[in-house]
């Protein structure tokens, strides 16, 4: 029997504290003035010390948002965002860039500890049996800025350039010019302009041709001041055939007020080269009568631009009080796939639009959809997802899974699939059902002991079972139990 | 260990159980018979404590305690436990996952920690080989796709992990072959001590050649009609229910 597989499923180890990540570290922050204008676009560009094409870049994005209107299209309802009432820009004062451990502020260490995030860079202990414990790669992103970046020269022994977008923009300007804004130009949507004209930080990450990158690479973001908003921006670049494994996870103070969290994620695979991102969104989702929370407007995408490509997306979306976000594979490349493995967990008061987009160009690209909402308390939770074929597009495929489950009688669950072809040779297959948890489910769990929470977790975490183990094994318990506590209170 | 006084219990505008007395001392097996429809799978139900059903009048005492304030996970955790005559499927389950949480739902209302994966697996390993049940079936979700038997089979393995003082097992002989009857009877009169009790409902004498009971009692209409030792269940195989149901009339 494999031990190991089986013991991943422990779910009764449930914290109680219902979101234990709602703390706020006192620290000194330097935040630019309130408001959005011109100077604030060119604030934020000199505080990183850009040059001078990425301040006429972030100009232009600027002059455009200035031109668009708000997105109203998703099933999502909140009151109308200030955008002069947000800082745009906050960092803690005495970590100005990225430097090594040992310089960041102790205060900033303790609170990376604090949310369980590892820091320090173990060493393996050589010769010592099952000691081998696997090593994660570590961006740490503190409201705008990163403040360590881990493992970086163990990594940049193999050529991988792991580091801020901030670094990557001083340091390999090249790269960066050539890919930023190719996936998802400044003129994408909305959030996305906004996020080109004012984004703070984020990852990029680098993998040279014919690399298997030697750890997982992941980002933590926190958003910790108030009244600010947060706009990372991530870059990946997988070159001919390498391979690279990422995840990234969120979490913010609770607070009474919504919080704006834009991020533009834009990843590039070249011939034969797989990029597998995996989120863990964890934002506040504000208190069970929808007070406070994050705004969640995201744009993610991917370019298989090479031949036998394969980006494959898996999310595992607990938190913010509204998510909107349609992370998205542009499958150019002949032979390319798109994967997006979703969990939606939406409690209380919380607002998901979320899905995602396969654009099949190349031919006999074959894309892959497997989402499970899961909506409990007073939430709404949409699945939205487009599958499009282009005219040369000729044996493509795409299978769409879409399982939705309720849990409680005051949610809702929806899913609107859009499927255009101009392919008549395409093969697109839609399968979609909607459950709830059965009364006599509950009946046999609870009479075997469990409690009802603990009952709900065990049936929900079964029911995204396929979608859990797209996880890298590292993070599967970790988001068991997270699924756990996203749940309490779900019943009664 | 158990008393049932004057039990009423309604679904609906319907009343099932009708003035139902019963009472099980520590040790004993007692089998329940009866007509399809006379309310053993209700009685069943209200005492592990689904509440669909209302009880009107009488009460339900586990070891001095009356259980029908209790929820059923309290019911469950205090020692009751209840073989399901149809056991429900839970997809996406593992029902090693599922044993594994139900135990340590147990020992933590013990005020013991969670069973540690070595501890579990042998534990497992050796009930299922008793219950004839293969290590694949258990890798399964949760009854899903489990053939009558196995479904049978998986409840008695789970009582025979979760070790209850109280066990009801509700026509658990149903669709079992005549090997795996046996098994199960094993399963069942390996856990029979002192201090445990079981309530068998069956309609069949034959699982009482080898689960062998110191009381038989016939439920008609919402009411133990008659009772008595285990030549009662002999008589009823001969006769039927006729003359009981009619002195239930
Ligand atoms: N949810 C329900 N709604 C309406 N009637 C019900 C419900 N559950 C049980 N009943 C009725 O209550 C009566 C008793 O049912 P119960 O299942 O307890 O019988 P039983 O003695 O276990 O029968 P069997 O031997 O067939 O298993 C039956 O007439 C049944 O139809
Ligand atoms: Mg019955």
């Amino acid at each position: 029997m494999p031990a190991v597989q089986e013991t991943i499923e422990q779910v009764s180890a449930i914290d109680v504290d219902k979101y234990k990540y709602g703390f706020f570290t006192e620290i000194e922050s330097e935040l630019s003035p309130k408001g959005l204008n011109e100077d604030i676009v060119r604030y934020i560009s000199a505080k990183k010390n850009e040059p001078e094409w990425l301040t006429e870049w972030r100009l232009e994005a600027f002059r455009r948002w200035q031109t668009m209107a708000e997105p109203t299209w998703a099933r999502v309802d909140y009151p109308p965002i200030d955008f002069q009432d947000l800082h745009y820009y906050a960092a803690p004062k005495k970590t100005p860039g990225p430097k090594s451990l040992d310089e960041v502020d102790p205060e900033l260490l303790r609170t990376y500890e604090k949310l369980g995030i590892p820091l320090r860079e173990q060493e393996l202990l050589a010769g010592v049996e099952g000691a081998a414990q696997p090593r994660v790669a570590v961006d740490a992103v503190f409201d705008s800025v990163s403040v360590v970046t881990t493992f970086k020269k163990e990594l940049a022994k193999h050529g991988v350039i792991f580091c801020s977008i901030s670094e990557a923009v001083r340091e390999h300007p090249e790269l960066v010019k050539k890919y930023l804004g190719s996936v998802v130009p400044t003129t994408d949507n909305y959030y996305a302009t906004l996020n080109s004209a004012v984004f703070s930080d984020g990852s990029f990450v680098y993998i040279p041709k014919g690399v298997r990158c030697p750890m997982e690479l992941s980002t933590y973001f926190r958003i910790n001041e108030k009244n600010t908003g947060q706009f990372e921006r991530t870059l990946i670049i997988a070159d001919e055939g390498s391979y690279v494994s990422y995840l990234e996870g969120c979490t913010a103070p609770s607070r009474d007020e919504n919080q704006l969290h834009a991020a533009v994620v834009e990843l590039v695979a070249l011939d034969d080269a797989e990029i597998k991102y995996s989120t863990v969104q964890n934002w506040y989702p504000g208190d069970a009568e929808g007070k406070g929370g994050i705004y969640n407007f995201v744009t993610k995408r991917g370019d298989c631009r090479g031949r036998n490509s394969k980006i494959s997306w898996t999310q595992v979306e607990t938190g913010s009080a509204i998510t909107w976000k349609y992370p998205s594979c542009i499958l150019r490349g002949d032979n390319s796939r798109g994967e997006f493995y979703s969990i939606a967990i939406s409690n209380g008061k919380q607002q998901v639009d979320s899905g995602t987009k396969m654009i099949h160009l190349g031919k006999n690209t074959t894309s892959k959809i497997i989402s499970k909402g899961i909506a409990a308390g007073k939430s709404d939770n949409t699945y939205r997802g487009l599958v499009q074929i282009g005219r040369k597009a000729t044996g493509a495929r795409n299978f769409t899974n879409c399982d939705s489950l309720l849990i409680g009688n005051k949610c809702g669950a929806h899913t609107v699939p859009y499927i255009e072809s101009k392919n008549a040779s395409a093969v697109v297959e839609h399968e979609a059902t909607t459950s709830k948890i059965s009364d006599d489910q509950m009946f046999y769990c609870l009479s075997r002991g469990l409690g009802e929470e603990e009952a709900i977790a065990l049936i929900v975490n079964g029911f995204v079972r396929d979608v859990l183990q797209q996880l890298p094994m590292e993070f599967m318990v970790e988001t068991q139990k997270l699924i756990g506590i996203s749940l309490e209170g779900s019943v009664g | 260990m158990l008393e049932i006084k004057n039990l009423h219990a309604r679904i609906d505008d319907r009343e099932i159980l009708k003035g139902l007395d019963l009472t099980v001392n520590p040790g004993e097996v007692h089998a329940i018979m009866g007509p399809n429809g006379a309310g053993k799978s209700t009685l069943s139900y209200i005492l592990a404590g689904k509440d669909d059903y209302e009880v009107t009048e009488g009460e339900v005492l586990l070891n001095g305690v009356n259980i029908l304030e209790m929820e059923p996970n309290e019911r469950a955790t205090a020692g009751l436990f209840l073989a399901f005559q149809y056991p429900i499927e839970i997809p996406g389950v593992a029902s090693m996952t599922f044993l594994r949480a139900a135990l340590n739902a147990h020992r933590k209302a013990r005020g013991e920690g969670d069973i540690t994966t070595p501890d579990f697996m042998r534990l497992i390993k050796d009930t299922a080989a008793k219950l004839n049940i293969s290590p694949e079936m258990l890798k399964r979700p949760v009854n899903v796709g489990f053939s009558g038997g196995e479904k049978k089979r998986n409840e008695v393995m789970q009582m025979a992990l979760l070790q209850p003082s109280f066990a009801i097992l509700d026509e658990t002989d149903s669709g079992l072959d005549i090997d795996a009857l046996k098994v199960v009877a094993d399963g069942v009169n390996a856990l029979r001590s002192p201090d445990r009790s079981f309530v068998v409902i069956t309609h069949y004498q034959r699982l009482l050649n080898y689960i062998v009971p110191d009381f038989v009692h016939v439920l008609s209409a919402g009411r133990i009609v008659a009772s008595g030792g285990k030549e009662l269940a002999l008589d009823l195989e001969k006769n039927g229910y006729a003359g009981y149901v009619q002195d239930a009339a």
